[in-house]
């Protein structure tokens, strides 16, 4: 039999299946539905409690928001762990730093790209947090639940991405 | 500020799984993502819409053993659309959602780790600009945390079946197209193979037929 690590893709309706078991098992066993985003609000806040003196005393967030390193951020160090072993196990490696894609839109500079990735992940985390959940922790774990600020969310971030897109990358790329 | 030990391990392992889910289902990628949102590539719809069905299924169904209970976030108008502007401007450009960027580094992506850097200053600037967010964020009202069964009324089951069709129409179609355009494709090169001895191409028609044949 071979092994299904080994392989370097599954076909996506196995995958989100799996998802779907795996957030029955994340809501079952940890009382929390699958997230990310939150693990990163959570550590940047202990970072900058530690990093300003007096933050918790003037910042609101600390009175109201009680961040913590646990399950959620466990999680976060799993997908990293999880990826890399997929794509060890598959030898789908791609240490890249200008996905074709984007060189074939705006060149291969890597500084170019690395300063614009370190923006717009940061504007993606941002808005991320304004609605208190991301792809996770809204678009499946929300929706899945039939949560209306889920469904809200996951509409207006996918057909904003689109426009975005669309206009960013346009018709012009080639297919990569 | 720490979880008990068997919870954070409880975590690793949700996780571990996961990441292999998403690096297995091809959307640590950049031009998978992006390819989404130019309508080229239905991986995300597909992964996304199953993993909502599935998840969905089982979430209500053990909701009265109450071996789980709905975690729903509160329909904060202006966070949630405000955000979702945000959080789509920034996944289109950057390639990458939160997970998958993650994933994306356990595969060897620079610019995704990069990208780690940059969410963590994202989430440092919503920490200190919360006290003045806050009010910001409230000011377009607050609809609670409610589920769309809820809001109008209606079995939530009514709003399950409705999406299993829903989904099973959509990726009944996406099947259908994709079947039409490789045979459409396939018929396009043999047309091009026949005609290539006694006539050059169409310089426009080259690399349609080079971009189909890979």
């Amino acid at each position: 039999m071979s092994n299904p690590l080994a392989k370097k893709s599954w076909s996506p309706y196995a995958v989100g299946a799996g998802i779907g078991v795996l957030s029955w098992f994340a809501f079952w066993t940890a009382g929390h539905p699958l997230g990310i985003s939150t693990a990163f609000e959570h550590t940047a806040a202990l970072i900058l409690n530690a990093a300003v003196p007096g933050l918790e005393e003037s910042n609101s967030y600390y009175q109201q928001q009680s961040p913590k390193i646990g399950w959620g951020w466990m999680v976060v160090v799993g997908v990293f762990v999880g990826s890399t072993i997929s794509s060890l196990t598959s030898g789908d490696r791609e240490s890249i730093t200008v996905p074709p894609r984007w060189e074939s839109r705006f060149g291969s500079s890597a500084l170019f790209r690395l300063t614009i990735a370190l923006l717009s992940s940061g504007l993606m985390m941002f808005g991320a947090r304004l609605a208190q959940g991301c792809t996770s922790g809204h678009g499946i774990s929300g929706s899945l639940q039939l949560a209306a600020s889920s469904w809200l969310f996951s509409l207006t971030f996918f057909l904003v991405a689109v426009l975005t897109a669309f206009l960013v990358y346009g018709r012009a790329t080639r297919d990569v | 500020m720490f979880d008990p030990l068997w919870k954070s391990a409880l975590g690793l392992l949700t996780g571990i799984i996961f990441g292999v889910l998403l690096q297995k289902g091809r959307v640590a990628k950049f031009h998978v993502i992006v390819g989404q949102f130019l309508f080229r590539d239905w991986t995300v719809v597909k992964i996304m819409g199953t993993a909502v069905v599935v998840g969905s299924v089982g979430i209500y169904a053990l909701l009265p053993s109450e071996a789980v209970s709905l975690h729903i976030k509160p329909l904060v108008w202006v966070g949630v659309v405000g955000g979702g502007i945000c959080f789509g401007v920034g996944m289109a450009i950057f390639g990458y959602c939160p997970g998958t960027g993650v994933a994306a580094c356990g595969e060897g992506r620079r610019d995704a780790m990069v990208g780690v850097l940059g969410m963590l200053l994202g989430a440092g600037l919503y920490v200190s600009s919360y006290p003045q967010l806050s009010g910001l964020l409230q000011s377009g009202g607050d609809a609670g945390r409610v589920t769309l069964p809820e809001s109008t009324d209606t079995s939530p089951w009514l709003w399950i079946v409705g999406l299993c069709l829903l989904a099973i129409a959509g990726f009944a179609f996406l099947a259908w197209r994709s079947r039409g355009a490789s045979l459409r494709r396939q018929d396009e090169s043999r047309r091009h193979d026949a005609t290539r001895s006694d006539e050059k191409p169409r310089p426009d028609e080259k690399p349609r037929t080079v971009r189909a044949q890979r």
